[in-house]
């Protein structure tokens, strides 16, 4: 589209806050990427100025990691030119991308968990053999960059020990230790509280107004019309729109990433709660190395309602699920479904409770919900194996089980529509669509969902959402577990907010806005009373 | 992440062994070709000797079948994402079958055949039940344990042999079948009599039917499905519901008995009695066997051929060719288990940048996930 060269401050109120003609950090030229017969990038023309935040946003698959990968030397371009600050550059690894100074901020952290603070930022840029002068010159440079920036970490603290926002203002830190002038930030909010993402905002403000130039990639409209000076969208590996944030809207910007009009919204009627399905008395659960990570948790949920779990990652929503799932076993507790508790004991639990009625949306669909390397109608039985449809006996029967995927890929419009393929070759969308195909498309109590949107386009999400709703206005009782605090929000009928185990606040439906319940997720009883 | 494109199917099963079998035959002839022989002509003596003549192909045939039992018992584990070492002394302690053989009426070869058979299996079972119970209730790594029981067993073979089930005047061997007891040999049945005094017997068919039975139990059955994915991800198997300590134990017992069954061939079959050390490796060589076969039942078959032509052939070819020593043969066949087993993937790069310049079709959508996860 035209709109892609209109980066260059044109507008003449443009020029009111902003001098005209500002330079270029970084400019593509027709790039040109593809895998086999997939073109990650067609022809991106792309001009990131100096000193401004500029966004990136786009489904999955439209082609950001891709192009960010070749700007910081992971990939090679099949074409097209790369000039930074003006000079035209063949980035032919990490390293070279960082001597030209880009940095990278990834989405997973880098980082070596019992080093302390220091230790990881001069790991792999230790200027002599002596780890002492190394460490001294590390220590020096590290408070100037903390005054500079206001990105206070205890050098010396274990970064095991401290919380996922310091960890990433770690790698901030280590891009800055090497020289880097042109941060690429991947998708950095998914795993902060939103005081710990208002943080990172006012960190990025703080370096763009020191002249550094800050590439954020993200899928979250908000952050981008919070922070943002440009932004870009990618679609099918192309940059279809390239605008002043200040000129865009969210509902454009999503129409613009999917092609078409969608519903930020989710439309539901009020829910009509029945009897109870699930119940949870004083759970207790440890996790692998002994810590007490859900304590003395008590829930309901009954049929027809959605109870959401709000909670920054890590505070035991995990443990929580996977003791309702009959993956772990609790240390104290009862679990009861439609009245029935149900036992622990050996290591196939989850059998147990699917039989007892319960189907269960693992929150990481990679690890736990599907074996990849399966093909498609594999991952359609996955813990209904041993069901009697799918073969008496010993022997599976391989047909029966085909034609029941065949059925549910396109009862849940999952592409591409062949069952024969490899798992791993469909999309994170796509991959979750057949994790809920198998978990809803059946006879059931109680659905508990952790993260059912992560890593799925936004096209997608309004198609598990509206799923999810018709659950429950069919009777089923449902859980939902996220760390997105929007689909919290939009979904549950009574949400519940866990902290450090405990479950520290419910609130109906419409009771809570966005700011109570991030005070409650940062672990704040009394919200009304920290004002 | 990957740049690179999945290799099309027949180039990891096909072009990618054959290649490795290839750089494994050109060292190993600049290796002859050092000591002052003739690359060629070995190589041609080597192939003479395994399939040039009928007693050749016999015995071909008949190390093929001890592979194709052990290749089959470490390629069934593999699929379960383990690693099962311990072939080689279950094959070891389930040659006490013989026992039974011998205890039992001998008076039809295929009495003989089916107690062994079962005998053989349940005692091969056995030897791999405490590592699989070690591994999947108390975690200990079941290559150390299956390393040690192979020490275990040889030590109690060697008992065994020694003190308990002697025959009566000799040293470290068992009584011998009885004639009318003894597996027929293939030369035994009419119009094979082409493989002369080689001493591949009935048994080779209980490996092909070994074959079958692997393949059908990975790929047509709930748990050959649940062993497949435990293989690639346990958490999925937790999350399933299904009991990875079963499917541990059941899949290493069975694993065991398809070891076992190397008794039938070589002891039951070839020796007719239990001696010490009737192995001779081909528990290790069954590791090769599956690395190089991709842990396919037909990759096993075809890789346990190759391995059997080399043990014959090169048996030919130290006696052909003096200065080839059985040492020089060992070496050329250990450079092959080198190139095929651990270093299989030594062409995968380069191949990979072959066939992606070349950009094949299949694969759409991997690359597009692959490109878009942030």
């Amino acid at each position: 589209m035209s709109e892609s060269t209109d980066t260059n401050g044109q507008r003449p109120d443009a020029a009111a806050d902003r001098p005209q003609g500002r330079e270029v950090a970084i400019e593509l030229r027709g790039i040109n990427k593809s895998f086999g017969p997939v073109r990650a990038n067609k022809n991106i023309d792309l001009k990131v100025e100096k000193g401004t935040v500029h966004g990136i946003v786009g489904e999955n698959g439209a082609g950001k990691s891709t192009l960010m990968s070749i700007l910081y030397g992971f990939y090679t371009a099949d074409s097209g030119e790369i000039f930074v600050n003006g000079q035209k550059v063949t980035i032919t690894d990490s390293k070279h991308a960082l001597e030209l100074g880009i940095g990278m901020v990834h989405q997973h952290f880098m980082l070596v968990e019992p080093f302390t603070i220091l230790e990881n930022i001069i790991l792999g840029a230790e200027d002599s053999a002596i780890l002492e002068t190394s460490i001294a010159r590390a220590r020096a440079e590290l408070k100037r960059l903390a005054e500079d920036y206001s990105l206070t970490v205890d050098p010396d603290a274990v970064v095991g020990d401290v919380s996922v926002g310091q960890q990433q203002r770690v790698e901030i830190l280590k891009a800055l230790y090497r020289g880097a002038d042109i941060l690429i930030l991947d998708e950095p909010t998914g795993v902060l509280t939103p005081a710990e993402a208002d943080h990172l905002f006012r960190i990025l403000e703080q370096l763009r107004e020191q002249g550094k130039t800050i590439i954020l990639i993200t899928h979250k409209l908000r952050e981008i019309m919070a922070i943002t000076d440009n932004v870009s969208v990618m679609r099918q590996g192309e940059i279809v729109s390239t605008v002043r944030t200040a000129d865009t809207s969210p509902d454009k910007l999503a129409e613009a990433m999917v092609g078409r009009h969608v519903l930020l919204r989710v439309e539901k009627d009020k829910a009509n709660p029945g009897d109870i399905r699930l119940e949870v008395n004083n759970l207790t659960v440890k996790d692998d190395l002994g810590v007490p990570r859900v304590k003395d948790v008590s829930l309901t949920v009954r049929a027809g309602e959605i109870v959401g779990i709000a909670g920054v990652a890590g505070n035991g929503q995990s443990e929580l699920l996977e003791a309702i799932s009959g993956m772990r076993e609790p240390v104290l507790g009862e679990i009861k479904i439609s009245g029935n508790p149900v036992t622990f004991h050996g290591d196939d639990g989850a059998a147990r409770l699917r039989r007892a009625g319960l189907a269960h949306v693992p929150e990481d669909r990679q690890r736990l919900g599907l074996v990849t390397a399966f093909e498609e109608w594999e991952n359609s039985i996955l813990g209904y194996q041993d069901d009697d449809r799918y073969g008496k006996g010993l022997q599976l029967d391989i047909k029966a089980a085909r034609e029941e995927a065949v059925r549910r890929i396109e009862k849940f419009d999952i592409r591409p529509t062949n069952p024969r393929l490899k798992t791993a070759n469909f999309s994170g969308g796509n991959q979750q669509k057949i994790v809920l195909a198998r978990e809803m498309d059946r006879d059931l109590e109680v659905l508990i969902v952790g993260q059912p949107t992560r890593g799925v386009d936004i096209g997608a999400i309004e198609f598990i959402h509206n799923q999810i709703i018709a659950m429950r206005d069919e009777g089923k009782a449902i859980l939902l577990v996220s760390v997105e605090l929007d689909e919290i929000r939009s979904l549950s009928d009574r949400i519940l907010v866990m902290f450090d185990g405990h479950i520290i606040a419910e609130v109906a439906e419409g009771e809570a806005d966005e700011r109570t319940l991030g005070l409650y997720m940062a672990g704040v009883n009394e919200p009304a009373a920290a004002e | 992440m990957s740049a690179r494109q999945p290799l099309p199917h027949w180039v990891t099963a096909f072009l990618m062994p054959a290649l490795n079998v290839a750089l494994a035959f050109v060292i190993g002839g600049l290796v002859v070709l050092a000591i002052g022989e003739n690359p060629l002509e070995a190589v041609s003596v080597l192939i003479y000797g395994a399939f040039g003549y009928g007693e050749g192909w016999g015995y071909t045939l008949h190390f093929a079948t001890n592979f194709m039992f052990t290749g089959l018992a470490v390629a069934l584990v593999f699929h379960m994402g383990m690693f099962n070492i311990g072939v080689e002394g279950q094959a070891y302690v389930a040659g006490l079958a013989i026992m039974v053989a011998l205890a039992f009426d001998q008076t039809h070869w295929t009495v003989v055949f089916v107690t062994s058979i079962i005998t053989a299996g349940v005692l091969g079972a056995m030897w791999a039940l405490i590592p699989a119970y070690l591994q999947a209730k108390r975690g200990s790594h079941i290559v150390i344990t299956t390393i040690m029981f192979n020490f275990i067993a040889s030590s109690l073979m060697s008992y065994m042999l020694g003190q308990v089930i002697t025959r009566p005047g000799a040293n470290a061997e068992t009584e011998t079948i009885d004639p009318v007891g003894r597996l027929p040999l293939l030369r035994d049945i009419p119009g094979l009599e082409f493989f002369g005094f080689s001493p591949v017997n009935v048994s080779i068919f209980l490996a092909i039917a070994a074959g079958f039975f692997v393949y059908w139990l990975l790929w047509h059955t709930k748990f050959g499905y649940k062993i497949r994915a435990l293989g690639h991800n346990p958490n999925a198997v937790r999350y399933a519901g299904v009991s990875a300590v079963t499917v541990i134990i059941i899949t290493m017992m069975i694993s065991g008995a398809l070891a076992g069954l190397v008794a039938v061939n070589e002891a039951v079959g070839v020796q007719k009695r239990l001696v010490v050390g009737y192995v001779n490796g081909a528990g290790f060589v069954g590791i090769a066997v599956a690395f190089m076969g991709r842990s396919h039942p037909i990759g096993v078959a075809l890789s346990a051929l190759l391995f059997g032509a080399l043990y014959q052939g090169g048996q030919e070819l130290a006696f052909e060719m003096p200065s080839v020593s059985r040492d020089m043969v060992v070496v050329i066949q250990a450079l092959v288990i080198l190139f095929t087993g651990a270093m299989s993937e030594l062409f995968r790069p380069a191949l990979e940048r072959v066939f992606s310049a070349r950009s094949p079709g299949a694969e759409t959508a991997k690359a597009a996930s692959e490109s878009g996860s942030g």
